[in-house]
């Protein structure tokens, strides 16, 4: 089951597209990242997906065929927007009421045991918990409705560097209890490299990059050598930085590792080294299936 | 999906551990496994290979043997923030390797060793290699010179013995578990 799907889905807002003919498929069971240079569609495609707002050309489905915004789509999804908001000046104990109360579902007795392992007091407003707490009390908001698919709208970018570890553990506990789907959006690349499985790449509206993360890394590598022999490597080059006399040229590899060429090293690559090398050639594009025809074929430098 | 669920009664009988090393008893503080995993963003390794090899590690120096419960995978997400499909990947990595075996609602368990020989002797070889060391390092290598010396000695000495049969991880001698 895919639990989102587009199929040319756009978005429109005036003029300006921010998201366009975006085909893709979210597999359950995942925790995918969404990411992307800012303006790149990320947000336009998870509010698309939770029902926010309407697409203005194509279509998207969640949860194996659901409309977005129907009452299984509700259901089934939760949502915490960017930067994890909370009502400042409510207390956890009136958040979790007033969620309750909104939501057709939702685990009470789970949300509180879940605060009290935090050491979240139920009675202080929110607005007085440290940024780390805030964000958990969303989170903890969002997974007590017992979602199938939980969206994560760059939760970590005001959070300092133990409250991202310990909201990252609370995501990934949660899909080790539930088997919950995540899709997350973030800028941190190197906090993904250990908890995505599944990798969207966003640029300029479009899917750039989509698959498996180990099968990318796996189909992916650096290549070291002369940068005088750059043109004899026949492998797609995504990005290449040439030196005076050293070349580093992230290749695409053709299902099986290839040979290396002579006075040629070939190191495997990090999920943050893809995922810039592809951000700085928005031309080049890696995506499973019939979709890589719809779109531009990877530059090839130094021919 | 996730079969990993608490579990109450944990072989944990206290004994001394590898090389004197005082481990009290072997289920860690947490009540479960004898060991914790740990991460090196650093190394470039796949953290599923990680944590492999850091199973294989243990196994090797009797930090874990036979019956004893690997970490569980709730355990080991909630401590690191790492996916969960990355455990599972290294635990099924370990039981296509014979070295574990999962038990439906209780967890992972090691299933076999990788300790070829007794701890003593153990002890007794770390020594010998003590004395050459001292040796090499008075005669001027460094830390990076003995370590290509001693790796492609090694590589000469296996070479000559011919292929050596039955790669690590065919040990056969599987142990039930004890719990």
């Amino acid at each position: 089951m895919n639990v989102i799907e587009t199929n040319g889905l756009g978005k429109r807002y005036g003029q300006t597209w921010a998201l366009n003919e975006c085909t893709l498929a979210v597999p359950a069971g995942h925790m995918t990242a969404l990411v992307g240079p800012n303006g790149a569609g990320k947000t336009t495609l998870m509010h698309l997906a939770v029902g926010l707002t309407e697409p203005s050309a194509g279509t998207a489905a969640v949860l194996g065929g659901e409309r977005p915004g129907s009452l299984a789509g509700l259901d089934g999804i939760a949502f915490v927007a960017q930067d994890a908001p909370v009502y400042k000046n409510m207390s956890a104990a009136d958040m979790l009421h007033m969620t309750r109360n909104l939501n057709r579902h939702f685990d009470q007795r789970y949300a509180e045991a879940r605060l009290a392992e935090l050491g979240i007091p139920l009675g202080r407003k929110a607005g007085r918990l440290s940024g780390g707490q805030q964000a958990q009390l969303a989170l903890t908001l969002a997974l007590a409705r017992r979602p199938q698919l939980l969206v994560l709208d760059e939760p970590l970018a005001s959070l300092d560097p133990l409250a991202r570890h310990d909201f990252m553990a609370g995501v990934m506990a949660a899909i080790a209890d539930d088997g919950v789907s995540v899709v997350l959006s973030s800028h941190a690349l190197a906090d993904l490299e250990r908890v995505a499985d599944y990798l969207i790449l966003l640029s300029r509206g479009k899917v750039q990059v989509a698959g498996e993360v180990d099968d990318l890394l796996a189909s992916h590598r650096l290549l070291t050598g002369p940068a005088a022999e750059a043109g004899t490597i026949t492998e797609p080059v995504v990005h290449a930085r040439l030196g005076g006399a050293q070349a580093h040229l992230l290749v695409r590899t053709s299902g099986t590792a290839g040979s290396v060429p002579p006075n040629w090293e070939a190191h495997p690559v990090t999920l943050e080294e893809l995922v810039l090398a592809y951000l700085r050639e928005p031309g080049a594009a890696a995506l499973p299936g019939p979709v890589l025809e719809r779109h531009s074929r990877p530059t090839e430098v130094a021919r | 999906m996730i079969i990993d669920k608490p579990i109450s009664g944990v072989p944990g009988a206290a004994r001394a551990g590898p090389a004197g090393a005082r481990v009290p008893a072997r289920a860690g503080p947490s009540g479960g496994s004898p060991i914790e995993f740990r991460l090196d963003a650093a190394c470039g390794v796949p953290t599923y290979l990680q944590l492999v090899q850091q199973v294989e590690h243990a196994l090797r120096l009797g930090y874990l043997e036979p019956g004893d419960q690997l970490p569980k995978v709730r355990d080991v997400v909630s401590t690191l923030a790492i996916n969960p499909n990355t455990v599972l990947k290294a635990y099924k990595e370990l039981e296509t390797k014979g070295l574990a075996a999962g038990r439906p609602g209780q967890g992972t368990f090691v299933q076999a060793t990788l300790s070829q020989i007794a701890l003593p002797e153990l002890t007794a070889l770390r020594r010998s290699l003590h004395g050459w060391l001292a040796t090499a390092h008075a005669a001027g290598l460094d830390g990076d010179g003995i370590v290509a010396l001693f790796t492609s000695a090694m590589r000469d000495f296996f070479e000559r013995r011919g292929a050596a049969r039955g790669r690590r991880g065919g040990s056969t001698d599987r142990t039930e578990g004890v719990a």
